[in-house]
């Protein structure tokens, strides 16, 4: 038997959350130090995954089944293909960074980072991380399932008792709710998929693996494609649907934001693709006109509010709309460079939306304030993170050279291939995102530090270096090498399209 | 005559009165203080008969015994040793209580009423259906108003004895009825008396109208769930705890095997499948919904237990084997986490005496554990993973998507979106909001020994049925199989 390195990075984050339920609560470096070290383990272990992963073989690989409750055909069933392989190393990366920016700063200037009870803190934030790796790895829809309400519910508690104090109640009771309806009602399409399985094919079974193959009626697909994407895609920040995240962006922590716009919403998008497409293709292909009209409507919307936005977590919480709009734009494309845009926008946008909330909060700890027009001059104390969010800003604007270049450049090629009026509109959101994008750098770092400021503001932290550019390396890699993951996403492009049939 | 295997089919039972004896024999010769330790005595033997049981008295092939009164099969075993379960549970939260730890009688009660119930999952003749759901209910009527000169527990009492007499009887109306067209009271022979038309469909549907009035007001679906926030809230917490979830699973027994044994006609089921998918759907609303006003813990989760009754009706409902295992496996998982909620008040309120919501505010930093205990039971009621109350749910409802009854399950995904509301609203208040001084570390709430062994066990016990869910589907699978 090989090693069964999914289920061991799916599980320990978990077995990390419950060491540190006993560990004292007092001991609170303990309480970091064991954070941290079970992000690196997770860290270095989805490297190891990635760079071992064989993209000639492509296909679901590292492949483990254990029978779960044979009696209805759910098993613990992981494996990874070229479409999921990044998303779990991105889980890792955010992993390892939103520890290092939780943990903190004694200077009684600051009180960066977590410093209120970081032991349940970060027990949570892993029960959390479980659920989503479980989400990447599972090829069991039951257990697919299982996993995202696992990564659904910790995310009220974070946000409700380490969130900002003005309105994380409301924020996270908006977020739950949203997320449990979206995932009810997926819930119910997948018990009804599951049903109609048995009904055709006689298999009992919860397999993604054969339900591909269950040979649902066209109607079947069309009734039911509707009610599981989009109840996926509610964690996506798909448009109508999309309003819980601003706020709950806003409201949460910092290292919970990053992990809530880098990963989280990749969960929704990456199950909606799962679920939805890969095994309702028909359905995909039918409503494929209301799905990118949604996805259009969020890219140029969600840009427009960014850009008018005074609060800068919240420019950054619409942006993530707007750019996750672009990863249900390159879905709804169903054609090959659409889809491979999105898979690398999935993973560009995860590590470009952690950094910026990541030096949102650094600001927002030292200055206390994250109305925009009351900052200024931030490069001075703090050019490090200065350089980091430039960079990020970059990636935003899809500038060439870093990896939004290398995203989001396929996904519009794809949609000038379907509907070529759709990419025009769509290109708008690249003008507005550089207007704002810019705007805010100018005021928030350069133009003038406020006399308040002065002399008030430390730098930032060695460990925040440490996790920006942790974030920035992989986004400049990528820019500058696209076959660090471009092949790979290939590959996974390649299954998806063989699913949905022809071309 | 007496052969093993009918020793073997009331071996629990023996097991319990024996241990009730005991209990009466040993409780005058303590003293006062000491008193206390009968329930230890309680759990302990309920425990060791749950194991006595399980290693001597499983049941092999479904057979009669004492004159086919009794069926002795793994429907009944299981949900046997579930009420076992629940009751050695009960006991230890009954220990600290201030009115009810130190009377011996309170714990024989439980145990009187734990027999009437194991006779319920087993009975299958309507006559011995009547006794035992007596049996079972006698003991309850007195441990509800059990707290003399506390008037809302006289009143609880009173209004579950009026409820439960009022229902029982009309059910007993309707056995009679029974009795009158069909000439026996056998339910296996019943089935066959449907078969060749003995009973007009019409007749047979106002009967089982009567019955389900019972069994309503056993299991507190919706026409007939007014006793219960009152009840819960005023008898003794762990009382309310064993009302709202040993005595409602022992209505699901007699319901499972009322419905898929006796009245199993397809003509006739139609028109009553029809009739509890109403039933259920009306109940998962009403419940849901007015439990979202309340402020005491009790209440609420009194109307949380109606919505969850609805629940359980859709597996009832799929009439297949499928949603038969469905129900045991809900019930299963529904008896662990509500007895841990009510332990948690129980635990609560011993400490401070508070029954409100409000009152729990900065639990998660007066004791952590009681929080994540709390949170445990609270994500398990919502249907969250990794808890039980998440598998029990899909479970359900996929024996409802089986059977056809999609906009059921639809009504089921709507409402308990609106249980997650007020379940994680009560959650704020254990990990948001602080006592009015913020000097939660001057008012600790310490658990008695009892406490922290039932708490800890039931915790696990959640978390097991949600995680390694295999053995406990595949008992209730066996015992629906039983149904068929």
């Amino acid at each position: 038997m090989t090693f069964p390195v999914l289920s061991i990075i799916t599980f320990i984050p978990l077995a990390a959350a419950l060491v540190l339920f006993v560990i004292p609560a007092n001991r609170k470096n303990e309480a970091r130090a064991v954070a941290l070290a079970s992000a690196i383990s997770v860290l270095l272990l989805s490297l190891w995954v990635y760079f071992t992963y064989d993209q000639v073989g492509a296909g679901y690989q590292f492949t483990e089944n254990y029978d779960w409750l044979p009696a209805l055909g759910i098993g613990l069933r992981f494996g990874v293909d070229g479409m999921s392989a990044p998303l779990v190393l991105l889980t890792g990366v955010v992993m390892f960074t939103g520890v290092l920016i939780s943990w903190g700063d004694d200077n009684p200037h600051v009180m960066a980072g977590i410093q209120d009870r970081p032991r349940e803190f970060f027990a949570f934030l892993f029960i959390l991380a479980t659920g989503v790796l479980g989400v990447f790895v599972s090829l069991d829809l039951f257990m697919l399932i299982f996993f995202y309400d696992i990564a659904v519910f910790p995310m009220y508690l974070l946000i409700v008792i380490w969130g900002w104090s003005v309105t994380r109640e409301y924020a996270a009771m908006k977020l739950t709710l949203y997320l449990l309806i979206g995932s009810i009602i997926s819930l119910a399409g997948i018990l009804v998929m599951f049903v109609a399985q048995y009904q055709n094919t006689g298999i009992l079974s919860f397999d993604m693996l054969l339900m591909e193959k269950a040979g649902f009626s066209q109607a079947f697909q069309i009734v039911w494609f509707l009610p599981v994407f989009l109840g996926f895609a509610v964690l996506g920040g798909i448009w109508p649907l999309h309003n819980w995240s601003p706020d709950g962006h806003v409201a949460a922590p910092t290292a919970v934001s990053m992990f809530h716009a880098g990963v989280l919403m990749k969960l929704g998008a990456f199950a909606a693709l799962r679920v939805g497409i890969m095994l309702l293709p028909e359905g995909a292909k039918y409503w494929q006109w209301l799905i990118m009209a949604f996805a259009a409507i969020a890219v140029v919307y969600g840009a427009y509010i960014a850009f008018v936005q005074k609060d800068f977590k919240y420019m950054v919480g619409f942006s993530s709309v707007s750019h996750m709009g672009l990863v249900m734009l390159g879905f709804s494309t169903l054609n090959e460079k659409g889809l491979l845009g999105s898979g690398l926008q999935m993973f560009s946008h995860g590590a470009m939306t952690a950094l910026f909330f990541a030096v949102v909060g650094m600001i927002y700890d030292r200055a206390h304030t994250r109305q925009i027009p009351e900052l200024g001059g931030m490069s001075k104390v703090m050019p490090f993170a200065t350089v980091g969010f430039i960079i990020g800003g970059l990636v935003s604007m899809g500038m060439p050279l870093f990896s939004g270049f290398i995203a989001e450049f396929p996904i519009f090629m794809g949609v000038w291939q379907v509907h070529w009026f759709v990419a025009v509109v769509c290109s708008i959101s690249i003008v507005i995102t550089a207007a704002y994008i810019m705007r805010n750098i100018r005021q928030v770092f350069f133009g003038n530090m406020p006399e308040k400021f002065e002399g008030h503001i430390a730098d930032i932290t060695i460990l925040d270096k440490v996790a920006i550019s942790t974030l920035c390396i992989f986004m400049i890699v990528i820019g500058l090498y696209p076959k660090f993951m471009a092949p790979m996403v290939q590959t996974g492009v390649e299954y998806v399209l063989r699913l949905l049939g022809g071309s | 005559m007496f052969s093993s295997t009918m020793f073997a089919s009331i071996l629990p039972e023996i097991l319990i009165l024996m241990l009730g004896m005991l209990v009466l024999i040993v409780e005058p010769f303590w003293k006062e203080e000491k008193r206390r330790n009968v329930g230890w005595l309680t759990a302990g033997g309920l425990f060791a008969a749950m194991l006595v049981s399980f290693l001597a008295g499983q049941p092999g092939e479904p057979t009669s015994a004492f004159g086919d009164m009794i069926r002795f099969d793994w429907l009944g075993f299981f949900f046997k040793m579930l009420f076992m379960f629940a009751g050695a549970a009960t006991a230890l939260l009954m220990m600290d209580h201030e009115r009810l730890g130190k009377r011996g009688e309170a714990y024989l009660l439980l145990l009187a009423s734990l027999i009437g119930m194991n006779l319920m999952a087993v009975s299958s003749d309507l006559i011995m259906l009547f006794l035992s759901i007596e049996t079972a209910s006698i003991p309850l009527y007195v441990l509800a108003g059990f707290m003399l000169g506390d008037d809302r527990s006289t009143e609880a009492g009173f209004k579950y004895l009026l409820f439960g007499i009022l229902t029982t009887t009309i059910m007993l109306y309707g056995f009679s009825l029974v009795f009158g067209f069909s000439g026996t009271t056998d339910m296996y022979q019943l089935a066959e008396m449907f078969r060749v038309g003995a009973i007009a469909p019409l007749a047979a549907f106002g009967i089982l109208a009567l019955i389900l009035v019972g069994i309503g007001f056993k299991v507190a679906f919706v026409p007939f769930h007014f006793w219960a926030p009152d009840v819960y809230e005023g008898s003794p917490t762990p009382v309310a705890g064993f009302l709202s979830t040993a005595s409602k699973a022992a209505g699901y027994a007699v319901l499972l095997r009322l419905f898929f044994i006796a009245f199993p006609e397809p003509t006739l089921s139609a028109s009553w499948t029809t009739t509890l998918a109403v039933i259920a759907a009306i109940s998962m609303i009403v419940g849901n919904l007015l439990a979202l006003p309340q402020t005491n813990i009790k209440r609420l989760l009194a109307y949380s237990s109606i919505a969850h009754t609805g629940y359980t009706l859709i597996g009832v409902v799929a009439l297949t084997q499928l949603g038969a295992a469905s129900v045991v496996f809900y019930l299963a998982a529904y008896i662990l986490t509500n007895l841990l909620a009510f332990g948690i008040a129980m635990a609560f309120s011993k400490v401070t005496g508070l029954d409100d919501i409000r009152d729990y505010a900065g639990l998660s930093r007066r004791s952590p554990w009681l929080g994540l205990m709390m949170l445990t039971a609270f994500l398990s009621l919502t249907g969250m993973p990794p808890f039980g109350g998440f598998v029990a749910k899909v479970v359900v409802f996929a024996a409802g998507i089986q059977a056809g009854y999609i906009w059921l399950v639809i009504v089921g995904v709507l409402t308990s979106v609106i249980g997650a509301y007020y379940y994680l609203n009560a959650l704020k208040f254990v990990y948001l909001y602080r006592m009015p001084n913020q000097d939660e570390e001057n008012h600790p709430i310490p658990l008695s020994r009892p406490y922290a062994i039932a708490l800890v066990a039931l915790t696990i016990g959640v978390i097991l049925i949600g995680t390694i869910f295999a053995p406990w589907f595949s008992w209730s699978d066996a015992g629906a199989l039983n149904l068929f």
